[in-house]
């Protein structure tokens, strides 16, 4: 019972972290329908940058909040610079320009740090909170933080005047901009913001998976599989889609296949949605009256 | 001085124009309307003064040149379009269709009495204020429509077919409101409907719009009286 609810303790902790970049994901997918493939490779950046941050001397939370405002602003230039004039490019063109920005970031990663592993630090302390036997402090903090960008999130969509504007943007251009609202703002802004989230999860599953260049691409898979079986389209059931398949994949790899395969559970509940219901748990009802 | 001053402009969509060389004007205070038949050109009149379509010529909007300006700079400029389709945000509330309304706008007092206003034009929105928009009626989100573009606190109200699809009552229940909006809050506006009774009945000035092209104008009675208009539009 005890290994029981280490395993499901220690799923919502790495679930909090998949259901972060399934909420980049989920983003960019609701105001431009495409999926950025290269989420995981830029929150791998950002982990980069803060690593370099805190082997330069800067104190942990400093490092932190500062990779988070640069990814934000690097998000923001991204889409300025290299997506928006693709932006009326055929599906595939675009699919295109997010796989070489993931390989780009890939290679320019492994050029400037090597592809050695490395460790990174956790701001938690390395005995368990308040001595508990079930999860470490890294894994409760990493919880708290996930949740805190979670709430952070959700206030600014639904109670600020800029979250109503991305949200009509993403909804309905064309009456946007007939109402004054900068569309083209609102989508680089959309960019910003998910590459800040990805920041967050990319510093938060670093202490576990170890920081390499390659390091996102397992999670980048659970968050695909986490948006998928949420529903691509809605916010709350990617979240809630990162925290099954984190436990998902600790009980399954703990208990039925082992650790080795674990990544196949992501890849099945990936087909496996996609087979049986594509659009996931809560996908889009469209409710309308003519 | 005329509020839209409309002249020589050509609009389309792809190669082809629909506009070809359209003039006409919207008076400070005025309703002027733009009767004309299916494919006439009256939708892509109106988004070209929105600059929602390729357009060409000379569109000045309180004697300042819009037709360079993007969608949304025109909007800010004080000119509400309501949609053809009605635009409405299908997932947000009432009340949230009317907050984007009024994003652009910075003084909160004005806007918290311009959402008393549009209730007190509207009091179904009100009853129906926290409902999901997309399940309101044709009516209500017609309604709706207007109030939204109403929280721009526009100096110019463009109206796409507003009887689109309504039922009379509903329709001459809009129409009644819109008669004291232009009174009441001084907005002006440009009107397009296929439906030349109601028009021209709350225009004063009108133009008939033919395959692109203005082939009569005048004030609302005189082209209320033309013989050729009462048998093709007015149908008596």
């Amino acid at each position: 019972m005890e290994a029981f609810l280490h395993q499901v303790l220690s799923g919502l902790a790495t679930g909090g972290i998949y259901a972060s970049l399934a909420l980049a994901l989920v983003m960019i997918y609701r105001s431009t329908s495409h999926i950025n493939f290269a989420q995981g490779e830029m929150a791998m950046f950002s982990t980069y940058l803060a690593w370099s941050l805190i082997n330069a001397g800067v104190p942990y939370w400093w490092a932190f909040l500062l990779t988070v405002a640069i990814s934000f602003v690097a998000g923001i230039v991204i889409e300025r610079v290299i997506i928006r004039p693709v932006e009326h490019a055929p599906v595939l063109s675009i699919i295109t320009v997010f796989i070489a920005l993931l390989v780009i970031f890939n290679s320019v990663a492994g050029w400037i740090f090597t592809y050695t592993i490395k460790t990174f630090p956790s701001p938690f302390p390395e005995q368990p909170l308040f001595g508990n036997r079930f999860i470490s402090s890294h894994e409760l903090g990493a919880i708290g933080i996930t949740l805190a960008v979670l709430v952070m999130l959700y206030l600014f969509f639904r109670f600020t005047p800029l979250g109503l504007a991305m949200r009509a943007a993403a909804q309905n251009p064309v009456s946007s901009r007939l109402v004054g609202v900068r569309v083209g703002w609102m989508l680089a802004l959309g960019w910003g913001l998910a590459a800040a989230v990805g920041s967050v999860a990319g510093m938060l599953v670093a202490p576990i998976v170890y920081l390499e260049p390659n390091m996102m691409s397992g999670v980048l898979l659970y968050a695909f599989a986490a948006a998928l079986v949420g529903g691509i389209d809605n916010p709350f059931g990617a979240v809630l889609g990162g925290f099954v398949v984190g436990i998902l994949e600790n009980l399954v790899g703990a208990y039925v296949i082992g650790t080795e395969l674990k990544l196949t559970v992501a890849l099945v509940l990936i087909i496996g949605v996609l087979l049986v219901k594509p659009t996931g748990l809560f996908g889009k009802v469209f409710v309308t009256r003519v | 001085m005329a509020l839209l001053e409309v002249s020589g402009l050509h609009a389309g969509y792809s190669a082809a124009d629909i506009l070809r060389g359209v003039a006409f004007t919207v008076e400070q205070d005025g309703i002027t309307t733009v009767l004309g038949a299916n494919g006439a050109g009256k939708t892509t009149l109106l988004r070209a003064v929105s600059g929602m379509v390729r357009r060409q010529g000379s569109v000045r909007f309180d004697g300042r040149p819009i037709e360079t300006l993007t969608t949304e700079a025109i909007a800010r400029l004080g000119i509400a379009h309501v949609p053809d389709g009605r635009g409405t945000f299908f997932d947000f509330t009432t009340e949230e269709n009317l907050r984007i309304g009024a994003y652009t706008r910075k003084d909160r007092h004005a806007v918290a009495r311009d959402f008393d206003r549009v209730y007190t034009y509207f009091p179904r929105l009100k009853e129906r204020r926290h409902q999901q928009a997309g399940t309101l009626s044709g009516g209500e989100q017609q309604m709706l429509a207007i109030a939204r573009a109403l929280m721009l606190s526009p100096r110019l109200l463009l109206l796409d077919e507003p009887s689109f699809g309504l039922a009379p009552l509903v329709v001459q229940d809009i129409f009644r409101i819109m008669r004291s909006i232009n009174a009441e809050e001084g907005v002006s506006v440009l009107l397009v409907e296929q439906n030349a009774v109601l028009a021209l009945d709350l225009a004063d000035h009108a133009y008939l719009l033919e395959t692109g092209e203005v082939v009569m104008s005048g004030s609302a009675d005189t082209i209320r009286s033309n013989e050729t208009v009462r048998r093709a539009y007015l149908g008596y």
